[in-house]
């Protein structure tokens, strides 16, 4: 082994007369200090981040306290603001975009992960998931506001609903197409890592395949699988873009799927630009560290599961 | 070898990003010369405002950038000084103006109108009275064939829908103005959600500026909203005509407007022209302002970018106003521009007036 | 997947021309005009915050796959893993109290500095996942070679994880090229052309946002034609890395 890297290294035409003789002669011990500063630069930019928010939010912490996540009223001509319509309409259209991006996620996991490991339908389905992931969030709100919400209007005239055709229900589908990506490559990775001894052994029981994977892959992906719909949900959560234009911009707590709404993050979108009075604004930031908080929470803890079931995410 | 090559080609993309680069900062210091004046605010004058600057640009070549981001975002910025100034059809409340580190003038452009437009198959005219669309907006008036609004409006058949409410979104002084008059004639209104340009709406979906009203109101089949005037007319959208204090129902039009405007005008022109007592006024008409520090030193502006604002701000309230009436917005009255000139002249850089 | 596809490509070529690509946005109501500065203003953004971020990002990611353990490397790795959940929008936020507001005006650069916040993560972790790669022996040769131990780095192990920090860049690349929210109060977006990065410039997303949610028909079509644009450049850049990817990746 170490014959042929030398030979590499030769290859490189890199020797030590050369490369020392350089005009800038770097130390060890500086570059070495350079790395470290690297490393607490990426470190304090976080802290700064989140000290920045909780230093802007104050005003309106010290005004509202603890109780701003439970009202409801969002009023910038009183100064009466209340972070419940938000945390409603953010909880509501991320957990309902996940249960329906899981109806598809789920199925493709296994797909991908038990049937075609491998091979052109593998690839194209792996691509594709890929490129879903890659489209910027504005064209999927465009489109949603454009393809879908006519579909959505004509559905609620049947239903007899207020044709909104915006709404926490639009929302949701968008953002359920937009977080696909993230559970299936997830929950694919996890799957094809479920050793075969433990699947040939329930198959040597008579096990149909279907029932393998039911019994005994699920269930052993099961913490993984867990991570990647956690991931997806932390994604849904600070998705502000394709959200803000479907989603109605209402500030009360949504009544029905119908309904329009908003979200942290789309509310934020909307009034940060224009918020006069120093407590809209500080009212404003104190969303945006909730939001920041909790996806931080949400994604931590995904991240530490996938870690530990040693899959390379 | 493979190394070899793909290191020159690096080597080659880092070269032309460096030259890229370099050619980037160059373009800063030359074109740093060029004064380009930005802006921020009401999407109500925006129509006629990208025409003004569009035509001040191939006349002056000096660059305007006028982002319409809701008055409430044109004052929120300009009390950051994060722009030069800051377009508003609201007026800036006494609390706004004394977190402003320094006074702020309310320069008129012109004033529009607010109209009522809806999304009815069959597109038609309909009259409405203060109290009718108070109501309508508070949500106590669901149906459009409610009997209140079929009374005013004989002879019209009204289908048996639920009105769908859009209102702004965001900051607005649409929002404003729509609400400083509702609040002036509807005491239920002023006490449950008042005047201002950012309002707890009691129902109802939110677009975002103008545009987005007007864009949800025509997507959504019965549905109401309240836009400035040139928007109704330029996406073909129907829009009610409004009983004002005489008893009139009053089309929106330049003439409606104008009458409303030809009020008393105070010296630093915050004025409201809702509910005017004007005879055929269109009661729904505001001003629209460009708001501006009275005294331009502040931070690093130069005393030449203040110069070029001055004189913007000047040629937008003389040759300017040929431009709004093609667009449907009504043009400052001759005592409207009297004021309007004493105000741009009391702007200075360091207590020196810019203008004489 | 599909249809949203062949919908966007559909609409978007009828309105993509050479004109189209050219000019800047007319005034509203007029027809015509085009997306120039949207491009341009999407190019000089990401070229500054690549600037801001992949020399941070590389060496922290060298860092990291340096340093295996130790209190620091586990707080730098939680740190980046932090950053990249963070919504964009909240990057924005951040990014507006820190350039804008001291600056006292939008600005090309702080929605860079935006940008370049929400690469620097990919960038890491792209950088530290193909230097772990690399074999120590490789490495040790140098270093036995009496290479000193900054050059050992940069000329030996660096060219020969370049394949994979490239990736890496490119991708976050291809992600803040879409990227709408951060920059909604920060470069702000202008009518006009701007090379001046201490002015507001306009940006692909920034102006499909605009244009989508305005009622203008014509300005929709603009809409379309600049999304079919922008989905064109990110998933062809997508494409072309997995493509180097596949060719370039360096074997031991």
């Amino acid at each position: 082994m170490a014959d042929h890297s030398i030979a590499d290294v030769l290859a490189l035409k890199v020797d030590a007369k050369t490369v020392n003789q350089h005009k800038f002669v770097l130390s060890e011990s500086s570059f070495r200090k350079i790395l470290y500063l690297a490393a607490i630069c990426v470190l304090i930019l976080l802290m700064a981040i989140f000290f920045s928010l909780l230093f802007s939010s104050l005003p309106a912490i010290r005004n509202f306290g603890a109780r701003f996540l439970a009202r409801t009223t969002w009023d910038p001509v009183k100064a009466e603001f209340g972070a419940l319509p938000f945390l409603v309409g953010t909880l509501a259209t991320s957990f309902l975009a996940l249960i329906i991006s899981i109806l598809f996620s789920l199925p493709i996991s296994i797909f991908l992960g038990e049937y075609f490991r491998h091979g052109a339908a593998s690839m194209f389905i792996k691509s594709i998931i890929e490129l879903l992931a890659g489209i910027p969030s504005v064209i999927y709100g465009f489109c949603g506001l454009f393809l879908l919400t006519p579909v959505i209007r004509a559905l609620e005239t049947k239903l007899g609903v207020a044709p909104y055709g915006v709404g926490i229900f639009t929302a949701s589908l968008v953002l359920s197409v937009m977080i696909i990506p993230y559970s299936a490559s997830i929950g694919r990775e996890v799957i094809s890592l479920v050793p075969s001894d433990l699947k040939e052994a329930a198959l040597s029981f008579g096990a149909t395949r279907f029932e393998v994977i039911r019994k005994v892959t699920l269930p052993y992906a099961y913490s993984g699988i867990f991570a990647g719909i956690l991931l997806a949900l932390g994604r849904a959560l600070g998705e502000t873009m394709a959200v803000t234009m479907v989603i109605g911009n209402s500030n009360f707590i949504p009544t029905s799927i119908f309904s329009p709404g908003n979200t942290l993050a789309s509310v934020i979108a909307n009034e940060f630009t224009e918020a006069t009075g120093s407590l809209y604004l500080a009212s404003l930031i104190e969303l945006g560290l909730v939001l920041f908080i909790v996806t931080t929470v949400i994604n931590v803890i995904g991240k530490i599961i996938i870690r530990r079931m040693g899959v390379g995410a | 070898m493979e190394r070899k090559v793909f290191a020159l080609r690096m080597n080659r993309v880092l070269c032309f990003i460096t030259v890229l680069s370099i050619l980037i900062f160059l373009g800063n210091k030359g074109i740093a010369k060029e004064v380009e004046i930005i802006g921020a605010g009401a999407t109500f004058p925006y129509p006629i405002y990208s025409k003004m600057f569009d035509v001040y640009n191939k006349e002056y070549g000096v660059k305007v950038n006028y982002q319409a981001i809701g008055s409430g975002g044109g004052i929120r910025q300009l009390i950051n000084k994060t722009v030069d100034f800051g377009g508003s059809d609201a007026i800036m409340s006494d609390k706004d103006l004394a977190e402003a580190s320094a006074p702020i003038l309310h320069i008129p452009t012109c004033a529009g109108a607010v109209v009522v437009t809806y999304n009815l198959s069959g597109n038609p005219q309909l009259r409405f009275t203060p109290d009718v669309i108070a109501d309508i907006f508070l949500g106590k008036i669901g149906k459009w064939n409610d009997r209140r609004i079929s009374a005013i409006n004989p002879g019209t058949k009204l289908p048996d829908m639920n009105i769908t409410v859009v209102h702004r979104s965001d900051g607005s002084g649409t929002t404003f103005i729509f609400s400083d008059y509702l609040s002036k004639v509807s005491a239920e209104w002023k006490e449950k959600v008042g005047a201002g340009t950012s309002l707890n709406w009691p129902t109802g979906l939110g677009g975002k500026g103008n545009p987005g009203v007007a864009g949800l109101v025509q997507q959504t089949p019965a549905s109401i909203g309240y836009v400035e005037l040139i928007y109704a007319l330029q996406n073909k959208m129907p829009y009610g005509t409004v009983k004002n204090k005489k008893g009139n129902f009053v089309t929106a039009t330049i003439a409606s407007t104008s009458l409303a405007a030809n009020t008393d005008l105070p010296d630093d022109m915050r004025v409201s022209l809702t509910d005017t007592d004007a005879a055929e006024g269109y009661p729904i008409s505001g001003f629209t302002w460009i708001l501006v520090y009275k005294e331009q030193n502040y931070g690093d502006r130069s005393e030449e970018k203040a110069r070029e604002l001055v004189k913007m701000l000047w040629w937008m309230t003389h040759e300017g106003q040929k431009h709004a009436e093609p667009l449907h917005y009504s043009p400052l009255s001759k005592r409207g521009v009297e004021k309007a000139e004493k105000l741009i002249r009391s702007i200075s850089y360091k207590e020196k007036p810019l203008m004489r | 997947m599909f249809f949203i596809l062949f919908f966007i490509t559909s609409k978007g070529i009828s309105v993509v021309n050479w004109t189209f690509l050219t000019q800047l946005p007319k005034p509203v109501g007029e027809t015509g005009g085009g997306i120039l500065n949207a491009i341009i203003g999407t190019f000089i953004l990401v070229i500054i915050s690549t600037l801001f971020s992949v020399p941070l990002g590389v060496f922290t990611g060298i860092f990291l796959s340096e340093y295996r353990k130790g209190r620091l490397v586990y707080f730098t790795r939680l740190s980046i893993e932090i950053l990249q959940g963070i919504p964009s929008i909240v990057i924005g936020i951040i990014a507006y109290m820190w350039v804008v507001l001291p600056m006292g005006s939008f600005s090309a650069l702080s929605g860079a500095v935006a940008l370049g916040l929400m690469m620097l993560p990919v960038i890491v972790t792209a950088t530290e996942e193909t230097l772990k790669l690399i074999p120590d022996s490789l490495r040790e040769a140098s270093l036995a070679l009496g290479v000193s131990y900054p050059r050992t780095i940069i000329k030996v192990i660096l060219p020969a994880g370049l394949s994979g920090i490239m990736t890496g860049i490119l991708l976050s690349v291809a992600r803040v090229a879409g990227e709408t929210a951060p920059l909604l109060f920060t470069a702000f977006g202008s009518p006009f052309m701007n090379l001046n990065i201490l002015k507001p410039v306009n940006s692909l997303p920034l102006m499909i946002f605009n244009y989508a949610t305005s009622p203008y028909p014509e300005w929709h079509t603009l809409a379309w034609g600049a999304s079919f644009v922008l989905v064109v450049f990110v998933l062809s850049l997508n494409l072309f890395t997995k493509v180097v990817t596949r060719k370039w990746k360096v074997q031991f």
